[in-house]
Parts: C-alpha cells; structure tokens; sequence
C-alpha cells in the first residue's frame, strides 16, 4: 500500500482474504468471543455436520445469565430451568468444539469484554468478533472488533472469516484536552454519543485520538470503546502505544518473552500514519466534558447532570412526540432539572464499567457513608472481584450498605433475573437506557461509577463534584 | 433459509424512529429453543399487557394487519444488540420484508442471513406508503427484489438499492458457508502467511 493510512486501513487490509468481483470482501478473524446467547451457531454446525476451525481462537464465558449470588453453588444457583440450560449448554457446546471455556466455576469468568482483555486474548492489529454488540470494547487495544449475530457467529467458527458488503468508513473522533476532576471515560463516551446521535457512526469504524485519549489507561479506553455502538458505529479503536504493551505483559494468552520483540514490532506498525485521511472527522474539547447522566430512553439523551430535561414546546414539530414519550415513560416533566432527581436504586457495574478502575472510583465516593437506596455492586469478572477484595474495596462498599455480588451482566439487561421493577428508578453505570432494558417498565439513568455512587448516598442524582472526590 | 422473490402483502404501519431489539424482543424470551417460535414474542411488552392480554390499540393486534408481511418503520431500525433472536422473531411472525428509513449495521446483516430483506427507502417515501396503508388498513404493497422496487398501494413505484451479494443470496436461499468453503484453499494460504507474520495469533493453551 502507498501513502498514509489509518489504523483501520491497515488491519482491513492485513486481513483481508479475498474480494469477490461484486465487492464483497472476505475478512480473517483472529479473535471470536463467545457468550451462552448464539446457542443456534453451534445446533446449525451440528445440523451441517461442520467443525469449528480454529477453536483456540474463540473463548467463551456465561455472563448473561449467571447468577451474581449463591455462586459457591456452581450451577446449582440457577433455578430458572431455562437460563440454566444455557449455562450448561454453552459448556458442552464449547467442550465438544474445544473452545477455551471458562464457566460458572472458574475463578477467570466474567462478563466477555472484561474477561478476555485479562487474559491477554486480543492484541493489537487484530480483527476480532463477537456475539454481542459491546465487543468493539477491544477497539482499545488497536484491533478491530465487531459486533455480530449468531449466524455470523456459525460463519467464523466454521470458516475463520467473516464477509463484509463494503469497506467501513473512517471516522476520527479527536478529544484533546484534561479530563476536569470528577469527569471518566464513561463521561467522554456518553458526550461522544450525544454529538454524534445514535445513528451517526452507522456505516463507520470510529478512531479515538487525541491527548485526553492518550491519557486514559486500558480500562478507560475500554470503556470508551465499548459504547461505540451506542453511536452507531460498527467499531471503535484507540491506537497502541505503550500504556497497551505494558497492560499486555504480564497477560496469560499474550505473546510469550520469546515472541515478545517481534509482537511488539508488528503492533507498532498498527497505528495511524501522519497525514493519513479520514473520511470524517469531529473535534471535542475533552476539558470541558462535566459529568453526564441521561435522562431518556436513547443513549444520546445525555446531559450534563447540571442540565434540565428538555421541554417538548421548544423543540421542533417533528422531534415533540418522541420527546413526550420519553419524558412520560421516564416520569419527567418538561424542563425538570435533574440533579436532585430521587432514585430507587442504584447499579454499579456491567462491560461498561465493571473494571477495577470503576470500583476504585465509586468506593472513593462511598468510603464512610451510607447507601440509602438499593444498591448493588457486580464486578465485572472474578478477577476484578479478587483484585478489589485484596485491597479492601469490598470492606467499603459492605460498611456503606452496599450489595457486593458475583460477576456477570446482571443488571445491566436483567437476563439473569436481577432487574428493575417497574416504574423504579435506576442510576445504573452500563450502556443502554432503552425501555425495558433493566426490566419491563424500568427507568434507567447511565451515568459514571462515581456518579452512581453518588447517587446512591444521596438517593438523588448528584453531582459528583459536590460531594466531594 | 427461503427465498425471496416478488413479496405482495399487507402492510404494517409501525412509523417509529430507533426501535432497538431489546424492543423487538425482551430478553427474558432468549433462553427458549427456536423451536418454540418466536414470532409470538415479537414486541412482545407492546402488543400485550402486564398480564398478557393483547392490546387492540397496537397495530399489531387489529385484525386488518393480522397477515402482515411487510413491516414499515422509520431510521435506525434495529439499534442496540447484537441478538439475532430480534430477527428470527420477525421472520417467525411472517414479516418478510422491512421498510425502514435505516437500520442499525448490525440488524441489517442479521436480516440478509435469515431470509429477511431489509429495503431502504427515504422518510418521506415511507410516510406516503404509512398514509395510504392508514387510509386502507389491509391495503397491500409489492415489494420486487429482482427489480429492486416497491409498489404502493396506489402503483407509484419506489427504486431502492442494494447489494449485489446480498441481493443473491436473498433470492437463492444460499447456505454462505458452504460458498465460502469453495475458498478454503485461499483462506488456508492466508492464514499461513498471516501465521508467520503473527505467530501468536494461532494462541496457546490457557
């Protein structure tokens, strides 16, 4: 290739296998992550009497329908027949395809996009797959990675690669500037789909660059990444540099010593080139980012908690019946300031920000006072939750009266049973805010681990920055 | 996965913008077998009450629309996850082809692997086709694949496009994988290039 290329550029064309003479581009799939959800990829491989190709580049982990407590009971926790089965089932699938599995037992399980990072399993450079929306969460890391159903999911287990109709577009979203205190890469993310809207990233790979992405260590940039689709987009990616190499070492799948040098030659090569072109770009003054919470039911609804929900009578004809529906199914009136917005309960964790980083943050709020609403804490994995419990951040979250659970989805998107009742009121660190997502009838509000914190002493939504860091 | 052809149905008017899958289907519904048919949870927290009664004033559930088999929607059909569940329950309550103004990327391509053709036609477009089904309810549109047009129910015709390999595979039914593994001696060369330059890709045991 001549001329400067983007970093997507360079892994679309590192990979790319074969292009059909109507365009279509058949795509090599280093990495596939799994959870119990496209059970359907492996009954059409056994309908077809196919074989998964590569199973060491797959992994696999229950996440969305384990349960968060009783887990010393393994499988016997689950009482719903049915989310049972597709703990089970996940399991022998993968050990009958020999698919790395780390289940309900074991002590590296967690939800997939906090999970895998641990174990070294993505690298830059890579493409990756996976069967769930949030896995451009690996974008962090310089790779590719994407979203996909559980038909494509068959696709690369059988085959290693996965066709795409056309070249994704690059879009570089730049936030330069320093993060003001009180405001986390869950705050730069939801400002990001607040400017671009739920559907401007649709057809583009998003590239975060600037010195207020630089800055984030690995959690952060996986949490940024991770709601790339909440923009729309395919795919979100932060370029390598040495706060990636350095997360990598020590990570158990990553390269070993011996290829160490070369890996870490070849992933220097993954990065954009100066003066290399985007086909769209957006600036955004990350110094002025403040605390964000959503107040709707779409993931550009977001605010800064200073804000007041919008009045439907002000806004254009077209846009007025969606905003009173939201503001009906969220219980807000027009123009209705949201700090000191009572809450019902309060979750903490999630793909999002189930990350140590998270806990940190949201147990420096909660040290020495008391939750006065519901108030749950899910780490993301087990590993978070052993490396939390070592340094005390349990002891903190139990003194404030906070629930201190086993790792998985949970709450997020209750398919394991813990939810939001209806009509209750959920400051909630994960990444979707549709209706229904936390339960029928439930009303979320995303917002950053500090800020759920926050809002779980006061039992209002709160302004981090005022109760103090 | 059947064919699709020439598609002459009734028309559902659901003029909504960003109707996201955990919508299309709740999650709680994922974890039975597909044998069970998910067509019946298809907006399922929609089309019935708390207590599982049908509520009339959805589109859905007036008896007009009970053989829909084209679903008209606004932008963005299909955002948030990735589950291809929102797609078999589409398919499985009969709908055959979407009219929307956009789809999540995502949606789109579980669409064109399930028999599902996902047509692009701009808002106003789809506002007309909405208005005269409203006017007529049971009113019918014909969609053409080979021809890539709609047909309203008043005959005004709608170009739309696609892409060439998905509009093949939709009319044929094809299994991809087998396609793709006329290719394997390409892939196998690949990834042995690929190997090389990143060894660590093929990864260890854990």
């Amino acid at each position: 290739m001549s001329g400067a290329s983007t970093l997507f550029e360079k892994i679309w064309h590192a990979h790319r296998v074969h292009t059909s003479a109507d365009g279509d581009h058949l795509i090599y799939v280093d990495r596939n992550l799994i959870h119990e959800g496209p059970f359907y990829a492996f009954d059409g491989l056994r309908r077809a009497g196919r074989s998964v190709r590569r199973p060491r580049q797959t992994v696999a982990f229950p996440d969305h329908y384990v349960p968060t407590v009783g887990r010393e009971r393994g499988v016997e926790a689950i009482v719903d027949a049915d989310m049972r089965r597709m703990v089970e089932q996940l399991a022998s699938n993968t050990a009958a395809a020999g698919i790395p599995h780390f289940g309900i037992d074991d002590r590296r399980q967690g939800i997939m996009h906090v999970a895998a990072p641990e174990l070294g399993f993505i690298t830059p450079g890579m493409t990756v797959t996976g069967s769930d929306s949030h896995t451009a969460t690996h974008g962090a890391f310089g790779a590719f990675a994407s979203g996909i159903g559980a038909s494509q999911v068959e696709h690369v287990m059988a085959t290693q690669t996965l066709w795409w109709q056309a070249q994704p577009r690059t879009l570089c979203v730049w936030l330069d500037g320093t993060l003001a205190p009180g405001v986390t890469a869950k705050d730069m993310a939801l400002t990001v789909i607040a400017t671009l809207g739920v559907s401007g990233g649709a057809g583009y790979v998003i590239e975060y660059a600037g010195s207020a992405v630089r800055a984030l260590d690995m959690e952060g940039r996986m949490t940024l990444c991770n709601m790339s689709i909440e923009a729309g987009a395919r795919s979100g990616m932060v370029g390598p540099d040495e706060t990636t190499f350095a997360y990598l070492r020590d990570k158990p799948y990553a390269p070993p010593a011996a290829q160490r040098a070369q890996a870490e030659a070849v992933w220097r090569g993954f990065a954009t080139d100066p003066g290399a072109r985007f086909d769209r770009e957006v600036r955004i003054d990350a110094s002025a980012i403040a605390p964000m919470v959503t107040w709707g039911t779409r993931p550009e609804e977001a605010l800064p908690i200073t804000g007041r929900a919008p009045d439907p009578a002000r806004a254009e004809a077209a846009a007025r019946e969606r905003l009173q529906g939201a503001l009906a199914y969220m219980g807000l009136a027009p123009g209705q300031a949201l700090e000191g917005l009572p809450v019902d309960r309060v979750f903490i964790g999630s793909c999002t920000n189930g990350r140590l980083q998270d806990l940190r943050a949201a147990a420096a709020v909660a040290r020495g006072r008391r939750a006065v609403v519901p108030s749950i804490v899910v780490p993301g994995s087990r590993t978070v939750k052993a490396a939390a419990e070592a340094e005390g951040l349990h002891e903190v979250f139990l003194a404030a009266g906070f629930e201190w659970r086993d790792a998985g989805c949970s709450m997020c998107v209750a398919s394991n049973g813990d939810s939001v009742p209806a009509g209750e009121r959920c400051a909630s660190t994960t990444n979707r805010n549709f209706a229904g997502r936390q339960g029928r009838g439930s009303r979320t509000h995303l917002m950053s681990p500090a800020m759920a914190a926050a809002a779980a002493i006061t039992g209002r939504l709160t302004d981090v920055r005022t109760v103090g860091l | 996965m059947e064919p699709i052809g020439v598609v002459d149905g009734v028309a559902i008017p659901y003029l909504h913008d960003d109707v996201d899958t955990d919508r299309l289907i709740p999650i709680r519904f994922l974890r039975r077998p597909l044998a069970d048919g998910y067509g019946r949870f298809l907006l399922a927290d929609e089309r019935f009450d708390a207590a599982g009664a049908e509520r009339r004033e959805i589109v859905f559930n007036q008896p007009a629309y009970r053989d829909g088999t084209i679903l008209l929607s606004g932008h963005n059909f299909g955002c948030g996850s990735a589950r291809e569940g929102a797609v078999y329950a589409v398919r499985d309550y009969g709908i055959r082809v979407v009219i929307a103004a956009g789809y999540s990327d995502i949606f789109r391509m579980n669409c064109c692997w399930n028999g599902v053709l996902p047509v692009v036609l701009p808002i106003e477009a789809i506002a007309q086709l909405v208005a005269q089904v409203e006017a007529a309810p049971g009113a019918r549109i014909r969609v053409d694949l080979p021809a890539q047009q709609v047909h309203g129910p008043d005959g005004k015709a709608y170009s739309f496009d696609i892409a060439l390999p998905v509009k093949q595979r939709l009319m044929a039914g094809l299994d991809q994988i087998a396609g793709t593994q006329q290719l394997q001696a390409q892939i196998d060369a690949f990834e042995r290039a690929h190997y090389a330059r990143m060894p660590w890709v093929m990864n260890r045991e854990a």
